[in-house]
């Protein structure tokens, strides 16, 4: 049967030190077809895929092309086999163009003239426009939006002939629009011959536009199967490897308090002059979650900044509390009551090398419980550390083990230990369930509903449009810096959200 | 010659082992690694510069000698920070303390003996009559026309060819440039080597050109001033022509300020270059502040392709 397959990974085996992210994985493609890659962050997906591109190594396995034993050593080789992936944090030089990043491997013509240049991008330009994926072929990467920068990336796949293109989780950036767009690409590509290769954790997009499916789940390869033979239901539970039993989020058990957080009119600019934040209007009251959903990088950061006092505003008014907040000052924030969950957690939310005690310490440590003339309270603070970890059920070898150790979901169940125990009026949370497999997920989502059931307020920034559907009291959308709209939970439904992140609706009701 | 006409030829003069240490220093930080050992690689390119002219007395050896000895000390900075990935800046300052010691040892037997000849020139005497430009330009020796046929062969090199293309794809995003089939590690080697041959030829050229007797330490710092005007002239090789000379030009002007006989003590005038670097780096960091720097994005950090994101 092996002449069936354009494309056979055989046992392959990947260890990161004491590690074993792929255990012994087979995996297989048929020539013309889309195959989706499905597991949970941390089912190894990413990882066989890089060893597919010559990102990563195998540590052992063997690797079919075409019924051929290949060795894939480096990208070099990978691409010479007509394999192109479009990794997730996408790998394009921001300072050179688009044209140039797609020439970039090019081995011929040393002078690169204008006319030169000028043939290319035609060349560019005529692959665009086949496959549907239109980007200004002349600006510099930085200057495009991410879902331009995707585009930039698969065309430079298709531009170096690639057979085989992977797409790993490719819909995370996007709009639901701008995903639809994406899946009539891939058909497209189907079309020409190419097999797609598309790694996703999205039961949706998997039913959406997959014809086969393999399913993964802690490194190992779980099942292949074919789309008409199975539904979503069967692959959540292949994926988690029992039923999920659906979060119970039970309904607010007291009305909304008065105003909390009134940000008015606020502009703020970030690096090198880009307006960021565009007359930002926003209201938080007590006792509800607030979902701000919206494409990445549409103000999300900026807004979680300026709230935590990491950022300087140039225009506006923001009140906390009824007194109007100043200036910017992290710890002024901190004194306020307001607690933050950051996007990338070992960023700027815990030290990696340091141990449990001392990040869970980084809030309160002036505090009178936690140290006394400047000095900290050693004993009493790994009690308190202790009954922390307990408390939130963080899971670590020991409360010195560095956080570097512990799992994502743990690390996040410390970083929520440390923010809600100094009692927040107000919970800023980006990203907060992001690369958390399904427990952990449910395990974040209970905490922040916790909050809100204790009168608290929180502030959900996420990219995950069920999770904000499904935890908001109210759900706003940001685009350009700014609220474009508006909805309660129960009004809420993907299409019309998707209308406003893609900031359709905007312009539509401008027209009307 | 009036005071501007003269303070043009010096900044030539003065300016061009400047352009030189430069123009190796941008190639070697484009491609992500940083060049903190200009100073001791100019006093070994100068060392070398003398010691073989002097021994050999053919000008052709002595540039080749210049050449072999800064592409060793390249290999051996870019063997510490690309295949060891030491941290660049340690390595650097090494380089520098390195060349400033071994120069000093090697120059002991040659101090003061001046160099048995000197850089042919190229006369071209058509632009004698014509003011300023047939001072500046008639009489220029075959390192400073080659100085300036290196700027801008690094210009069309950097932005109009394939592999100037992949030097700067190396320098800001390595991982990018290594999954495109761009050989990270070889490119850097490569850069480093080059870029290293050049800024001992930086110290030959003022050698052999502007002080032609070896004083330790002649360098008296200009190494330091070509780290600095990378940065001013933002990773650029046509700016790095106009900061280069200016640099020249300032280093020329507390010299004159004293032969016009002033009371100003000799020790500040010779601050002046140094105070003038301090204060454009200011007023440039300001007037940039919204730019993007130039920076090559990698600079600094060794690449290693297995890391996980």
């Amino acid at each position: 049967m092996r002449e069936t397959f354009s494309l056979e990974m055989k046992q392959i085996v990947k260890q990161f030190g004491s590690v074993i992210a792929n255990d012994h994985v087979d995996f297989n493609c048929k020539p013309g077809e889309v195959h989706a890659l499905l597991g949970e962050n941390g089912a190894g997906k990413s990882t066989i895929m890089c060893m597919l591109s010559g990102v990563y190594r195998p540590t052992s396995g063997e690797i079919y092309i075409h019924g051929e034993k290949v060795k894939i050593r480096s990208p070099k080789d990978a691409t010479k086999l007509g394999v192109g992936m479009v990794f997730q944090n996408f790998r394009l030089v921001q300072t050179l163009t688009a044209a140039e990043n797609i020439v970039l491997g090019e081995k011929s013509s040393f002078w690169r003239g204008p006319r030169w240049m000028k043939n290319k991008t035609e060349e560019i330009d005529s692959i665009a426009k086949r496959f549907g994926l239109a980007f200004p072929v002349d600006r510099p990467i930085w200057q495009l939006s991410v879902g331009e920068q995707q585009r930039v990336e698969i065309v430079k796949t298709l531009y170096r002939g690639a057979e085989f293109i992977i797409l790993d989780e490719p819909t995370s950036v996007l709009t639901p629009g701008e995903a639809d767009q994406l899946f009539l690409t891939l058909e497209q590509m189907k079309s020409e011959g190419k097999t797609v290769i598309l790694t996703t954790h999205k039961m949706k997009e998997v039913m959406a536009a997959a014809d086969r499916i393999s399913v993964m789940r802690k490194g190992r390869m779980i099942h292949t199967i074919d789309k008409s033979d199975t539904n979503e239901k069967d692959l959540a539970r292949l994926m988690v490897g029992s039923d999920i039993a659906p979060v119970e989020i039970q309904g607010r058990t007291r009305p909304r308090g008065e105003l909390l957080l009134n940000v008015e009119n606020l502009d703020v600019y970030a690096e090198h002059g880009r307006k960021a934040l565009n007359n930002l209007n926003l209201k938080v009251y007590k006792g509800e979650i607030v979902g701000v959903a919206g494409v990445a990088g549409n103000g999300q950061s900026e807004l979680a900044e300026v709230l935590n006092g990491l950022c300087t505003w140039k225009k506006g008014k923001i009140t906390f509390n009824g007194v109007e907040i100043k200036t910017a000052s992290v710890r002024g924030a901190i004194e306020a009551g307001i607690s933050h969950v950051p996007e990338n957690r070992m960023k700027s939310g815990l030290a990696g090398s340091l141990g449990v005690v001392d990040n869970l310490l980084f809030k309160s440590y002036r505090s009178e419980h936690r140290s006394k003339y400047g000095f900290l309270k050693i004993k009493s603070n790994r009690e308190w550390s202790q009954k922390l970890v307990e408390q939130f059920d963080v899971k670590t070898p020991g409360i010195d083990a560095p956080v570097r150790q512990l799992s994502g979901g743990n690390q996040q169940k410390l970083l929520f230990a440390r923010e809600i125990d100094r009692k927040p009026e107000l919970m800023v949370a980006v990203h907060p369930t992001q690369g958390l497999d399904v427990g952990a997920t449910a395990g974040v989502h209970q905490l922040l509903n916790g909050l809100r059931d204790e009168g608290k307020s929180v502030l959900l920034i996420s990219e995950d449009l069920e999770e904000v559907m499904q935890l908001s009291d109210r759900i706003l959308i940001i685009y350009n810096g700014s609220i474009v709209g508006e909805m309660r939970q129960e009004e809420a439904n993907r299409e019309r959200i998707g209308l406003y992140m893609a900031g359709i609706r905007e312009k539509e009701e401008e027209a009307v | 010659m009036d005071l501007i006409t003269q303070l043009l030829v010096a900044a030539i003069s003065s300016g061009t082992p400047l352009l030189f240490a430069t123009l190796g220093g941008i190639l070697i930080e484009r491609s992500g690694v940083m060049q903190l050992g200009a100073e001791g690689l100019m006093l070994m390119g100068a060392v070398i510069a003398c010691t073989t002219y002097i021994h050999t007395g053919s000008l052709g050896w002595t540039l080749l000698a210049v050449l072999v000895v800064g592409g060793a000390l390249g290999l051996l900075h870019s063997f510490l920070t690309v295949t060891l990935r030491a941290n660049q800046v340690v390595s650097g300052l090494a380089m520098t303390l390195f060349g400033s010691g071994l120069s000093a040892y090697l120059g002991k037997s040659i101090t003061g003996t001046p160099i048995p000849g000197s850089v042919p020139k190229i006369d071209l005497n058509f632009l004698d009559g014509i003011p300023i430009i047939g001072d500046m330009f008639a009489h220029l020796d075959i390192l400073t026309w080659f100085s300036l046929i290196l700027v801008i062969l690094a210009h069309l090199f950097i932005h109009r060819t394939s592999w100037g293309l992949h030097l700067r794809a190396i320098g800001d995003n390595p991982a990018t440039a290594d999954v495109m089939g761009i050989p990270v590690q070889i490119f850097r080697y490569g850069y480093i080597i080059i870029g290293s041959m050049l800024i001992g030829l930086a110290g030959a050229d003022l050698l052999l050109v502007y002080s032609p007797t070896w004083i330790e330490g002649m360098t008296a710092g200009r190494g330091w001033i070509a780290v600095a005007l990378i940065i001013f002239a933002r990773w650029n090789p046509l700016r790095a022509l106009f900061c280069a000379y200016f640099f020249g030009a300032m280093d020329t002007i507390g010299f004159k300020i004293q032969l016009i006989g002033s009371a100003i003590p000799s020790y500040f005038l010779k601050m002046i270059p140094y105070i003038i670097t301090i204060l454009v780096l200011m007023y440039l960091g300001w007037r940039n502040r919204n730019k993007p720097s130039g920076s090559p994005e990698a600079l600094g950090a060794p690449y290693i392709r297995e890391q996980r994101f």
